[in-house]
């Protein structure tokens, strides 16, 4: 306490010259470890920078001619065996439904999910059985998935090799990930707010709805958007699940009709034209692949403009 | 005020047994508010507060003081199931609020804690605004009258009303410490509770804001009871009416070593314990 402290008995060590303290401030020693160290993770992550601008610009290179030839055209035609009118109008549909098939079935599973292992169900055996198997089913290669999908949607539930058994495989597949990260989340609301919240007699669904939910939202809408690039990119589940690698006719009929005929991806399509014999397929396959990446930056960059508009302080 | 009447009638006087031969009831006859009865709190296996026994009177500031880890937040967050939220966390012995035993099977913690509120050691404003800060109490409780009288009531009480009337829209995490905690009394009474519960609540303020909270506290005295932790001393003999110093036993599990009017405890003690801590010996 304040009576305890005791006035320093002052013992002053001589006072050390002004040319002796020049002399140590300006010794300019020089902290080699530390800059040979800092060299090495900056050489680090211009490698990196460097080998994802030599792929860009080998993929730019080669897609420009594409677009500089038949302009946006390559986004509104249908597949072809001829090079010069091949497009990826269908496979841009059909990664827009399986995208949508992800929203609708696995973001509100997976936020539901995550709030009922984080709110409600208390750290007990089962809560932790399951967390460490979502963990682990998160780790699982997409293409265990789309056997999954092949066995269970294709066959077993009859969906054929269909629009429709693709977006149940996918939703599946990134299942997990939305769990995880609703629960990092919501796991990141202060403890203080909820109790606060419960301090003045909230039940715990008030508090949840009230308060985590809307705080977690930003976060959660951050993981969410960026787990639907994910999915937009996955490609080998598809194929599994047989997305065509060849050349389809979409049959005439309503978008409901379409799901369940033969469908393909822009992952896809990728895949299948960089295997085709004819060299002018080479130009189309850079041109589909800036197609998905301007799709996938886009959805990103919605992500991090999501995370900077609603980033909260506590 | 709302209806404060709990259903069950208050025990007998005679039935009360403040086991702890060296506290001396102040005001006796006054209506004790909370009888603890044997209270133990743990957290798994970790025993936090051993057989605690006292009583907290109505109108009263009661001051809970002791060492750091002596177990005093934990009991705090007894008196109204706050620590029910810690999974490990479970009681035994009784806790008597208007004579029920909050810890019965059949007590709604929720209702619990509509009428015993709570002011927590960091100003915890929502992150919504300054109304809403205070309204979210009285609208989950299903307050049917007139909203904005209640909050600018509760701001008032709260002395705050003339630092925010002109920006109830802001987000309450605006505000300055102090106002922030301010704030939070405001939120805690808007529910128009019995008991006010505060959890060192000035220990992340300046000593300017710290003195406005004391008067609060005086001022809110007439129509609440309160109970307070705190960690600092002065703090206790200037705001409280009753003390009761806890400390740590050998097991770590803290215990009541002395109740008694602050000014008494302050100045007489009874027990050596007392007067080393108060005279800063040790905690």
């Amino acid at each position: 306490m304040a009576g305890a402290i005791q006035a320093p008995q002052a013992v002053r060590a001589p006072s050390p010259t002004s040319a002796a303290v020049e002399a140590a401030l300006r010794a300019g020693r020089r902290d080699w470890a530390g800059l040979v160290a800092a060299t090495l993770l900056l050489l680090t992550l211009l490698t990196s920078l460097a080998i994802l601008f030599v792929l860009l610009a080998d993929v730019f290179g080669r897609a420009l001619p594409v677009f500089a030839e038949r302009g946006f055209d390559i986004l509104t035609t249908p597949l072809s065996a001829r090079p010069t009118q091949a497009g990826v109008a269908q496979g841009l549909f059909g990664s827009i439904v399986l995208t949508i098939f992800v929203v609708v079935l696995a973001l509100p599973i997976g936020i539901l999910a995550a709030v009922y292992l984080e709110e409600y169900a208390g750290d007990n055996a089962f809560a932790r059985f399951v967390n460490t198997n979502i963990r682990n089913l998160a780790g699982v290669p997409a293409i265990v998935y789309g056997l999954l999908g092949l066995a269970v949607f294709v066959t077993a539930l009859g969906a054929g090799r269909s629009l429709l058994a693709g977006g149940l495989t996918l939703a599946i597949l990134v299942l997990p990930i939305v769990v995880i990260t609703t629960a990092e989340a919501l796991r990141a609301v202060p403890l203080t707010i909820r109790e606060a919240a419960f301090g003045v007699g909230a039940t715990r669904s008030e508090v949840v709805t009230s308060h985590v939910l809307p705080y977690a939202l930003p976060g959660i809408l951050t993981g969410t958007v960026l787990t639907l690039a994910r999915a937009f990119g996955e490609t080998a589940p598809l194929i599994m699940v047989g997305a065509i690698t060849g050349v389809f006719r979409t049959a005439p009929g309503s978008i409901l009709e379409s799901l369940e005929g033969p469908f393909t991806a822009l992952p896809t399509i990728v895949f299948a034209w960089s295997r085709e014999v004819k060299d002018e397929f080479r130009a189309l396959t850079a041109a589909a692949i800036i197609v998905l990446l301007v799709v996938i930056l886009t959805v990103n960059a919605a992500a991090v403009l999501l995370r900077n508009r609603y980033d909260r302080r506590w | 005020m709302t209806e404060r009447t709990v259903g069950v009638a208050p025990r007998e006087k005679g039935a009360v047994n403040l086991s702890n031969s060296t506290s001396t009831a102040p005001d006796v006859g006054l209506e004790p508010v909370f009888e603890l009865r044997d209270f133990s709190a743990y957290y798994g296996s970790f025993r936090a507060v051993r057989e605690i026994s006292f009583s907290v009177e109505r109108n009263q500031i009661t001051a809970i003081i002791g060492p750091s880890g002596c177990g005093k937040s934990t009991l705090l967050r007894s008196f109204n199931r706050m620590n029910d939220l810690v999974p490990s966390a479970r009681v035994s012995g009784e806790v008597l609020y208007h004579g029920v035993n909050l810890y019965d099977p059949g007590v709604d913690p929720v209702e619990v804690r509509r009428r015993i509120g709570m002011v927590f050691q960091k100003p915890n404003p929502f992150p919504k605004s300054i109304y809403d800060n205070v309204a979210f109490g009285p609208r989950v409780a299903g307050y049917k009258g007139d909203m904005k009288a209640l909050v600018e009531e509760s701001l008032r009480r709260a002395a705050l009303w003339e630092e925010v009337r002109e920006k109830l829209g802001s987000p309450g995490t605006s505000l300055s410490g102090g106002q922030q905690q301010r704030l939070c009394i405001a939120r805690a009474i808007a529910v128009e509770p019995d008991v006010i519960l505060m959890d060192e609540p000035c220990s992340a303020l300046d000593p300017i804001a710290t003195l406005r909270i004391e008067e609060l506290m005086r001022e809110l005295r007439e129509n609440y009871t309160i109970v307070i932790v705190t960690h600092n001393m002065q703090q206790a003999a200037r705001v409280s009416d009753t003390t009761a110093f806890l400390t740590m036993g050998e097991d770590r599990a803290g215990y009541l070593v002395e109740m008694a009017p602050t000014e008494q405890l302050f100045t007489q003690p009874a027990n050596p314990l007392t007067e080393e801590y108060i005279t800063g010996r040790f905690g």
